[in-house]
């Protein structure tokens, strides 16, 4: 309730602005409503998913176009206004993913410059059509029917729009789908280990924003009455994005009030018209180098409370029994004849090894002598050149780390891989993302489904959390706690998947004594539920104490393989590695 | 039409190829790819027609004031965009820092310059006809720069220092390079290129703000194809892509040239997406 009244502040004064009588205000606020449509679903794209679209008033043109030519009959009949914003929507909807595309396979940079381009074709194209779109002379927009044909009936049709997509938009940003978006943004490997497949998400959000940016556009030719190619400058772009990062990442209501001020900015500032964009530029330079949090992290206040004063983490094993269950066939993970090698050098060497559910298997070598590579080839981020894997008698394929989560693989990182603007409980969350029924549209709607869903998963969060001694720390931005809270919480993430087989790389590296025994007796635990555990460690006593089967490698070979009592004793492992 | 196609295919085609360069010259160092490759060739032009037509100057001083400006303003990138956001080179502030720079430096030019397309003067009074000067002199411009880099990479202890700095920039530090000297050494190298990019090409795209986000776009191309940080693919993709361009042109007509360009862009890099010439990504767990 308390995150909802600042909302419901603006929302009354946005109802009651009309006592004002000023129609000149009714623009200005019809304006705003409808520039946050197409923020608010950008929104997503940009603040959530971290994918800088630029160009986005590319979208706004070709729903305005589209509504107006459609309503205007250059083409065929005219057609009554809603079905033209219809037919805007949805091809607002497939222009969002095209602009999309090189957002799903390449780097930052590409995108930007892609809807930069895009944005630049589309008025050329708006430009030289001129049968259809009128050219430079432009072409009226769709006049919407009674009440909405007046300056204040159209405002109210704005603003309930306008509320609808907040309200939308900030049940999509707290589900699932939301949580999956700032994963990709902050950690794409974690997101891929958890069983997130960006292309999919993406092409979600992109249909989304899309078809409320070409909506909005549709509205936005209504206002103006009349549109030409002028009318969408790419200074307008420059406004929808600024107001998104003065907003602050992750958030609603900080683009909320950024598109509003921006909005307002050059009414009140008339004088400045001509330097308007020089002056966003410059604000978007101040933003980035001063306030990389923007409007939203100066009035969240819990990031700032100070944690609580013990933090010692005490894992529970006792969750475990809730939260894991008991597996009932023991099945096994075999890899056979592993090849992989990186030009000339070969890293993994005709691998061969059995990783039983119910015991704990170390990994022990020394630098260089492919533990972590072989993880990596279980988890799908390399291609090994030979070899099968497989679960039982069903074959794990090469490649794919996206599908190792829906296989009941789930693994923790080197150096922990956070999402570190989302809250403990959050990251932890992410584990089971893959678990989720309710679809993109129950979301959008907060349907019952996905809010029970929603619960469950919380709840199960709080249970992995305990397991591993994070309770406390569940309403926790991620980016405040310390190393070795980082590692428990991506244990946490990790169970939270209620994995078949969980690997574990380097989990103790980096802390203390006291913490290395209670992760020991963590990991057992885990193992006595039926997970298999693959632990990779240079602690040879945390090894020696806790692992039912150690394999040790050495240059991409198996050096050793048996019982921690036969590998302590075994001649050459002595001399190579653990010496004398 | 063939001979024009090629000539000025050719010619625009080579400043892309320029500006393809002044990206990778600023990424080789920082790994930073910068908004502000375009505008330098935008203000090239510009300046030249400011130090040419309108304060009257030679062109040999003209160009080298042109060079030396846009040199400065290179400089300017690097310590005002660029250093401070490399730091966290991860989260790509890069992208929001040199976007906002150079639309600084475009509105900039609009308002204390001029909105409409200026003329850009006359260099040589060579040539008439497909063998006008404005056609090759962007193309000649283009071979010195390679040839320019070529030895300066090759044969100078600078040149060394830019590739070490490129190919590793920790192990470069270790040996005791000046990395942040190099850096900016660097960007003005690019501002110059850009520049010459500009004002070699000026007689054909003229003195005007509103080529800065088109030589972006059109500059970025035959990077992204050719590979991050390959001269020698953004020179090919540069000619490729102007030739393909002036030739839609002349057949289809303007619009659809454009429309033919950023199709082929993105099909391209969806199909490889480190680009013709470049190699895989590097690993990332």
């Amino acid at each position: 309730m308390a995150r909802l009244w600042p909302f419901l502040a603006l929302l009354a004064l946005a109802l009651l602005l009309p006592l004002t009588g000023n129609e000149y205000w009714a623009l200005i606020a019809t304006r705003a409503c409808i520039y946050w449509v197409l923020v608010a679903g950008l929104n997503l794209i940009v603040g959530f998913a971290g994918q800088l679209a630029i160009g986005y008033v590319a979208l706004l043109a070709i729903g305005a176009y589209t509504a107006s030519v459609f309503t205007a009959g250059t083409v065929m009949e005219p057609l009554p206004a809603f079905v033209a914003l219809g037919i805007a929507a949805a091809a607002g909807a497939v222009a969002g993913v095209v602009v999309g595309l090189p957002a799903l396979r390449l780097r930052t940079f590409y995108f930007a410059m892609t809807t930069l381009g895009f944005a630049t074709i589309v008025t050329q194209i708006t430009l030289a059509w001129q049968d259809v779109t009128g050219g430079g002379i432009g072409i009226p927009g769709p006049a919407l029917p009674a009440p909405m044909d007046t300056a204040w009936g159209f405002y109210y049709f704005c603003l309930a729009l306008a509320v609808v997509c907040t309200w939308a938009t900030a049940n999509l940003a707290r589900s699932r789908f939301g949580r999956a978006l700032v994963a990709i943004r902050d950690s794409e490997v974690a997101a891929e280990a958890s069983g997130i497949a960006k292309p999919r998400l993406l092409v979600m959000i992109f249909l989304f924003a899309g078809a409320l940016a070409a909506f909005a556009g549709g509205l936005f030719a209504t206002l103006q009455t009349y549109i030409t190619p002028d009318a969408f400058t790419f200074d307008l772009s420059l406004l929808f994005f600024i107001a998104i990062l003065i907003g602050g990442r992750g958030s609603i209501l900080g683009p909320l009030l950024g598109t509003i001020l921006l909005t307002l900015l050059p009414e009140v500032a008339a004088p400045l018209a001509a330097w308007s964009t020089f002056l966003y530029a410059a604000l978007l330079l101040v933003i980035v180098l001063a306030m990389p949090g923007g409007i939203a992290a100066l009035i969240d206040r819990s990031s700032r409370r100070p944690l609580p004063e013990d933090r010692t983490i005490r894992p529970r094993a006792e969750a475990l029994a809730t939260l894991i269950g008991e597996r009932g066939e023991r099945a096994v993970l075999s890899l056979r004849g592993i090849v992989l090698a990186f030009g000339g050098v070969r890293a993994i060497d005709g691998l061969d090894l059995d990783l039983r559910q119910g015991e704990v298997h170390g990994l022990i070598g020394p630098n260089g002598s492919g533990k972590t590579t072989t993880l990596n080839v279980i988890s799908g981020y390399y291609r090994p050149q030979a070899g099968s894997m497989a679960i039982g008698t069903a074959e794990l394929p090469v490649g794919q780390p996206e599908g190792r989560a829906g296989r009941g693989i789930a693994r923790t990182f080197q150096t922990p891989r956070m999402i570190g603007e989302a809250t403990v409980l959050e990251n932890v969350m992410i584990g089971a993302t893959i678990e989720g029924r309710a679809g993109f549209l129950e979301a959008m709607l907060s349907l019952p489904r996905q809010r029970a869903e929603e619960r469950v998963m919380a709840e199960r969060a709080r249970l992995a959390l305990e397991a591993v001694g994070l309770a406390g720390l569940a309403g926790v931005r991620a980016d405040r706690l310390q190393h070795s809270e980082l590692r428990f919480m991506e244990i946490a993430r990790a169970l939270m998947l209620r994995p078949e087989f969980l690997m574990l790389d380097e989990p103790a590296a980096g802390l203390s004594v006291e913490e290395i025994k209670r992760l020991g007796a963590l990991i057992r635990a885990v193992s006595r539920r039926g997970v298999g555990v693959l632990l990779v460690e240079h602690h040879a006593d945390l090894i020696f104490d806790i692992c039912d089967q150690v394999t040790v490698l050495n240059l991409g070979r198996v050096l050793a393989a048996g019982t921690p009592a036969e590998i302590r004793v075994h001649k050459e492992v002595v001399s190579a590695y653990l010496g004398a | 039409m063939l001979a024009s196609i090629l000539a000025s295919g050719l010619a625009v085609g080579a400043v892309y190829a320029l500006i393809g360069i002044t990206y990778n010259t600023m990424f080789s160092t920082s790994r930073v790819m910068s908004f502000t490759a375009g505008q330098l060739g935008m203000l090239g032009g510009v300046f030249g027609s400011l130090f040419i037509l309108r304060l009257g100057l030679p062109v040999i001083p003209g160009l080298l004031a042109t060079l030396a400006v846009c040199a400065l303003i290179g400089v300017v990138t690097e310590i005002v965009a660029v250093r401070p956001v490399l730091k966290s080179l991860d989260q790509h502030l890069y992208v929001l820092s040199t976007l906002a720079l150079a639309l600084l430096i475009q509105h900039a030019t609009a308002l204390e310059w001029s909105t409409e397309p200026q003329p850009f003067p006359r260099l040589l009074g060579l040539g008439a006809g497909i063998w006008d000067e404005k056609y090759w002199l962007p193309v000649v411009a283009c071979i010195v720069t390679i040839l320019g880099l070529e030895y300066l990479y090759r044969y100078t202890l600078v040149g060394r220092a830019f590739v070490a700095i490129a190919e590793d920039n920790f192990a470069a530090r270790a040996l005791g390079l000046p990395e942040r000297n190099l850096r900016m050494a660097s960007y003005a190298l690019a501002g110059a290129v850009g520049a010459l990019a500009g004002f070699s090409g000026g007689q054909l795209l003229l003195a005007f703000f509103a080529n800065g986000p088109l030589l972006n776009f059109y500059g970025f191309i035959p990077v992204a194809l050719g590979g991050l940080g390959n001269n020698r693919g953004a020179v090919i993709g540069g000619l490729l892509l102007g030739l393909f361009q002036q030739a839609a042109n002349f057949m289809v007509g303007g619009i659809f040239s454009s429309v033919a360009v950023f199709t082929l862009f993105i099909v391209v890099l969806l199909a490889r997406p480190q680009g013709m010439f470049g190699a895989p990504q590097a690993r990332r767990v």
